[in-house]
């Protein structure tokens, strides 16, 4: 796939295939475009794919709208989540969840079984309930902008779950948290991407795959170890002719 | 002799020969003050956009209409029984009987049959013409309303017949908010000068709630002017809510004098619909430590045009005047904000705050802020500023990215714009009201 913005080619060519039940890290130097592959692949307006196709599950997702991409099951966690004051928490997912129950012919949750769901989530990747009910976050720190990522990430179950950069910014104990959260969401159904600068995550989350991006195209794959590599030798070493 | 200050209509001719007509048979209480009124429209003219408080705000076309001008007139028995269902279905859909009293005017008469008052002592909810010989009347009436400079209030006070007076007692709460339904019937142009005098007594406290109810085949021209008098201690929570046919055209002056302690709020909620709107809203702070609060939302559609005009006058130390004024601008329709803080050199340690936000939801909305403050004492707290803009498109993205289609974000998005305003309102089921109001006239946009 070939995309890009404002008439710069940012992806240059880039393959990927993601099976259900895999974790794939997407590292990269600053300015390879893993942040741009994150915005292509969620439908940012903006973002031109030039050249190729997406699919899910066998189906083209390039002409969708960000929202049916959603509702057809692709979720990503943003590096910086935006802070929306005045919209509750809670009130937006309810509404998201009940669009993207709409799109599959499903009948909203009642209030009951929303309620049970959200208290169910929450627990389950240890986010705050007293954040739940406040405007979406507004006023949040770093981690729990994060943290609230996830849990959305939680009450959606998407099948292809793409974090950008979900890592940075965290210390190490929101960091534990965050990558308690997805393993617990990790299952053979849903998928995820991780795009991240650091090996740090994959201490925690393990990826059956490590890709290397550099400009705009993946120059490496491997497995676990490749991160670990990484981290020792920096990306010079593969970025390098 | 007009100045490029005025527009010239043959509007002015006729009221003056029905100003005339009037001198002459109905003689009372009020006939030397209508009479300099009418000197000082005379005087003032119609303002055109020359005037600086018109810039944005171009009236000609309604003072090109030919308006009835003798409007209180009679309502036929088929007309009442009409109108009582319109305001059942009204009041219905905004709250359960018991929650409110209610008062009903139609073509700026008094309805009794239709109206549910208290009978509470030291509440008197009455028409201005029946209020004449009462005290605290006599006292205030004309009192408030700065006709000097206001083409619009000296007319009104020229040429209104009769209106509303509410007074309450000191030391008495009236239990339940009034709810002023305004029912404007008729099927030819007409203008309505309409009067309203609030007086509240020392510690009293009051909450209306002010809607109109149009059924109007032709133009009508509502020329409304308020006096509202706070005493010591005094409490009013005053809510506008206007939303009403397109052939409606509103100027309106509400002009309060507030005293020590006093807290007077302002709420004015402007919906698609009504094609011109220009409120003025004054406020005289006049004694010491007191508070006010000012709160608008607009939302303007199709070639609406929605002008609020503020000044707030802090003349005594230590009071307090918060402002916010938010609008959202649709389809080719206009929005006009003029807000003026004025600190006296009396006025030491005064809080002033004033803000309004807009944002611009279509290519071929138009905003006009102009925030403004002038300060004469050295040891004040006073800001003001004025934004104008779009819906944000992260926060756009954001919602969509989440399986929200385009509509409902935006829904959300302008919902949680005005969601500072709406919050408040102090009456839970306004509040719902409001909030319904706005999804069914979002809903309509594309």
């Amino acid at each position: 796939m070939h995309a890009s913005v404002e008439g710069k080619e940012i992806l240059k060519g880039l393959n990927l295939e993601v099976k259900a039940g895999e974790v794939h890290a997407i590292m990269g130097p600053n300015g390879a475009g893993k942040s741009s592959l994150a915005s292509v692949l969620a439908g940012r307006e903006a973002y031109e794919v030039t050249e190729g196709t997406v699919t899910l599950d066998g189906k083209d997702i390039l002409e969708l709208a960000p929202e049916d991409r959603a509702r057809e099951g692709v979720f990503l966690a943003f590096q910086y989540p935006i802070e929306i004051p005045g919209v509750s928490n809670i009130n937006f997912l309810k509404t998201a969840l009940n669009e993207i129950r709409e799109y599959r012919g499903l009948a909203p949750l009642t209030a009951k079984e929303f309620l049970q769901r959200s208290r169910e989530k929450q627990d389950l990747v240890e986010f705050d309930a007293k954040l739940v009910n406040r405007s979406l976050n507004e006023g949040f720190s770093g981690g729990e902008k994060k943290r609230n990522e996830i849990f959305q990430l939680a009450m959606l179950e998407p099948k292809l779950a793409i974090l950008d950069e979900t890592d940075s910014g965290l210390d190490i104990d929101a960091l534990r948290i965050v990558s308690r959260g997805v393993n617990k969401l990790r299952s053979k159904d849903n998928a995820f991407i991780l795009i991240t600068h650091y090996q740090r995550l994959l201490d925690y989350i393990v990826p059956d795959y490590v890709h290397v991006l550099a400009d705009g195209k993946i120059v490496k794959t491997g497995g676990k170890e490749l991160a670990l590599e990484l981290e020792e030798k920096g990306y010079d070493w593969l970025t390098k002719n | 002799m007009t100045s490029i200050k005025q527009l010239e209509s043959p509007l002015t001719e006729a009221i003056a020969a029905l100003f005339d007509r009037r001198e002459l048979s109905n003689q009372d209480g009020w006939s030397a003050y209508r009479k300099a009124a009418m000197q000082e429209f005379g005087r003032l003219g119609f303002p055109s956009v020359k005037n600086e408080e018109w810039r944005f705000t171009n009236i000609l076309p309604l003072v090109k209409t030919e308006y009835v001008l003798d409007e209180m007139a009679a309502i036929s028995e088929a007309d009442m029984a009409r109108v009582q269902s319109l305001v059942q279905e009204h009041c219905a859909g905004i709250y359960s009987a018991e929650e409110v009293y209610r008062l009903v005017l139609v073509n700026g008469a008094i309805v009794p049959s239709l109206s549910v008052l208290p009978a509470q002592e030291g509440v008197s909810i009455q028409s201005l013409r029946a209020a004449q010989e009462h005290p605290q009347c006599q006292a205030h009436f004309g009192t408030v309303l700065q006709i000097k400079d206001n083409a619009f209030a000296a007319l009104n006070s020229a040429m209104f017949e009769d209106g509303l007076f509410v007074h309450i007692a000191d030391r008495v709460a009236l239990e339940k908010p009034l709810h002023v339904v305004k029912v404007l019937l008729g099927t030819e142009a007409t203008m309505h000068h309409s009067r309203d005098l609030f007086v509240l007594g020392k510690h009293a406290e009051l909450k209306v709630i002010e809607t109109y109810i149009t059924d109007i085949a032709a133009p009508v021209l509502v020329n409304a002017a308020a006096e509202v008098v706070l005493a010591e201690n005094a409490m009013f929570d005053h809510y506008d809510v206007q939303k009403a046919d397109n052939n409606l055209r509103i100027i309106q002056r509400t002009e309060a004098t507030q005293n020590k302690h006093s807290n007077y709020s302002n709420y004015i909620f402007t919906f698609p619909g009504a094609a011109f709107v220009r409120n003025n809203l004054a406020l005289h702070l006049n004694e010491a430590d007191l508070e006010s609060h000012l709160y608008g939302l607009y939302i303007s559609a199709a070639t609406q045009l929605v002008d609020n005009h503020t000044e707030v006058h802090h003349k005594m130390p230590r009071g307090e005047s918060n402002q916010l004024y938010k609008g959202i601008v649709m389809d080719n329709s206009r929005a006009v904000f003029n807000g003026k803080i004025f600190v006296y050199q009396d006025a030491q340690k005064t809080n002033a705050f004033q803000q309004s936000n807009n944002i611009l939801f279509s290519d071929n909305a138009t905003v006009h802020a102009k925030p403004q403050l002038e300060i004469f004492a050295d040891d004040v707290k006073c800001s003001h500023g004025s934004t104008i803009g779009q819906l944000n498109k992260d926060a756009m993205f954001y919602l969509r990215s989440r399986g929200i289609g385009e509509q409902q974000a935006k829904q959300l998005m302008v919902e949680a714009f005005a969601y500072d305003v709406v919050e408040k309102v102090k009456l839970p089921f306004l509040k719902e009201y409001l909030n319904q109001m706005m999804v069914a006239d979002m809903g309509n946009q594309k």
